[in-house]
């Protein structure tokens, strides 16, 4: 046992979280079990039977965790069209590869979530849409479907917060120590410095998560999915009233080697994409990809946004909005 | 016919992606039907009917809905076989993390949410760490950091499950979880199989009804406490 647990502290955590107390160092695993005591076992609501076989399995996932940090490279997911509500064909197979950005667009209900659940899922046919989803180009092994720590999709929305009694830092070291990534203190002061920088106003790592504005918690989100999440596909859903530096956020994913993806109809963000998925009636319509044109005019969105943000500044300073 | 027991905390949301999961299945023509198991009252009858979805209640009154359940359940396979199911869920109430309608051979789902806390999958009992598949719910109102430590921590205390997060109001992962529940093993019988764990022994004066308190009122299966010795408080 002491072996193991030189070699792997984490495996202690298989004996805490079941409310057991860490094995005597002299004792094998088995013996251990063996010697537990009947009622706290019941008590505990474990069997016996079948704790070895769980604990090796524990062991299995801990080893495995540690390894996928190095493997799970992904070039490119391809999603092979399928058919809308009507049953009309989606005319379209659409690869996408690490440092991309493909803005979806279209009214609610138009097919938007059905879409990211066929990737999640890797749908091969069996799903409403009949879509496939191919990764490197070959079918998925379908073990990824089940797999929590290999999932496709990371997701960042408006609804979401919050809800932990933790100080900013104490919560990214809990993200950290969960991924069993070697640096947890380095990694936290990373991520929190790059949210700071994301964020228009600071917060210190002693901030209480809950605490924080809008701006800051999706700066922090940003943050810590970028270099935390093993997710390659980033969701971000409509993130424009953020108060953020949505540009340089979307930048920070992309230079991490995610895919974005991006639900939004806030221009500037959408002419970032490379392409975009326009979804009508539970299907994707059209594939556009951004046109020089469009790129040109990014940059008069881009100045008539700093405009609007100068005005938004002044009045907050109690300035007269006279000249424009 | 298929069985699928579904168990989890109060409010978790087993009524809300049970139904998205049905209705996927309704798409494909799959005829299911429901026992709800609940203590006192439910709502969730209603919620099922509203949706079409064939169902019908237990209610338990002072005795845990598990327990319950267990007294029932070869009617509720005899009820399910005579209406013609192709596949019978049961959802059962868990009220005290410890009990778990889970049977062996019989398909067990245990659906818990995101904002109980990343503490909470450590301390539910074999009603999780016995499910074959465990529903998370709740990921739309929290950060994905703490959906993936959630998952984390399941899947600590449960390593083999399957781990499907489900939306209960969009009805995101509810077709997935039709297909899942699709595969459950075929159950003719229930008689003379085996509970995946035992539940905890109710057999004190109080499970029977007693109100008093004090040593001379509490007989049966009755469990003290140790308290550490300390000195009093000086004023
Ligand atoms: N935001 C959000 N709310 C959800 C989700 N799933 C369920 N809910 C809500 O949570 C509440 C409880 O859901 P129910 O399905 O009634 O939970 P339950 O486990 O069946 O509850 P009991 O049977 O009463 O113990 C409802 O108001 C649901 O609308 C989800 O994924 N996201
Ligand atoms: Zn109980
Ligand atoms: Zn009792």
């Amino acid at each position: 046992m002491a072996d193991l647990l030189r070699q792997m502290p984490c495996a202690a955590d298989f004996f805490t979280t079941l409310g057991l107390a860490i094995p005597p160092a002299e004792q094998s695993p088995a013996a251990y079990f063996v010697s537990l005591d009947a009622e706290l076992l019941e008590d505990l609501g474990l069997e016996r039977e079948g704790l070895e076989e769980r604990f090796f399995a524990f062991i299995g996932l801990l080893e495995s965790l540690q390894a996928g940090r190095s493997n799970a490279l992904i070039e490119s997911i391809t999603i092979l069209g399928g058919h809308d509500k009507s049953g009309r064909p989606e005319e379209f197979d659409l690869t996408i590869r690490p440092g991309e950005i493909v803005s979806i667009v279209g009214p609610t209900g138009s097919g938007k979530s059905r879409f990211l659940a066929d990737i999640e899922w890797l749908a091969q046919g069996d799903t409403p849409t009949g879509r496939s989803v191919l990764i490197n180009g070959e079918l998925p092994d379908p073990g990824l479907r089940f797999s929590i720590d290999r999932k496709l999709v990371a997701q960042l929305s408006q609804n979401m917060n919050f809800v932990m009694d933790l100080s900013a830092e104490e919560f990214v070291t809990m993200h950290a120590e969960s991924r069993m990534i070697e640096d947890p203190p380095g990694v936290t002061r990373t991520i929190i410095d790059l949210a700071n920088e994301l964020a228009g106003e600071r917060f210190s790592p002693q901030t209480p998560v809950t605490a924080l504005s809008g701006g800051q918690s999706r700066a922090l989100m940003i943050a810590d999915t970028s270099c935390l999440s093993t997710s390659p596909i980033v969701l971000i859903d409509e993130i424009e009233n953020a108060g953020i530096d949505r540009k340089r956020a979307v930048r920070t994913l992309v230079d991490r080697n995610k895919i974005v993806l991006m639900a939004t109809h806030d221009p500037i963000l959408a002419l970032m994409g490379d392409r975009r998925l326009v979804f009508k009636n539970g299907g994707i319509s059209t594939v556009i990809t951004t046109s020089p044109a469009e790129r040109a005019n990014l940059v008069r969105f881009e100045e008539m946004d700093a405009r609007l943000n100068a005005v938004r500044h002044a009045l907050r300073n109690g300035e007269m909005i006279e000249d424009i | 016919m298929r069985l699928v027991t579904v168990a989890g905390p109060p409010s978790s949301g087993k009524t809300a992606v049970t139904i998205k999961a049905i209705a996927s299945l309704h798409r494909e023509g799959v005829r299911v039907g429901v026992v709800k198991f609940d203590s006192l009252s439910t709502q969730d009858q209603s919620l099922y009917e509203k949706q079409g979805i064939a169902v019908t209640t237990g209610l338990s009154g002072n005795l845990c809905p598990d327990h319950f359940f267990v007294s029932n359940a070869s009617d509720c396979l005899s009820w399910g076989k005579e209406l013609g199911f192709d596949l019978l869920v049961i959802e059962s109430a868990g009220l005290c993390n410890r009990c778990a309608p889970h049977i062996q051979g019989v398909l067990a789902v245990c659906v818990i949410d995101n904002l109980s806390g990343v503490d909470t999958p450590k301390k539910i009992g074999p009603m999780l760490k016995m499910a074959d598949v465990v529903v998370v719910t709740k990921g739309d109102i929290v950060s994905q950091a703490e959906r993936e430590v959630f998952a984390h921590r399941v899947r600590q205390v449960n390593t083999s499950a399957v781990i499907l997060h489900v939306n209960g109001l969009t009805g995101q992962g509810g077709h997935e979880l039709g297909r899942l529940l699709l595969d459950a093993p075929e159950t003719t019988d229930l008689e003379g199989k085996l509970l995946r764990f035992s539940m905890p022994a109710a057999l004190c004066s109080y499970c029977l009804g007693q109100r008093r308190i004090g040593s001379d009122y509490q007989m049966g299966n009755v469990k003290k406490m140790d308290f550490p010795k300390g000195e009093p408080c000086t004023p």
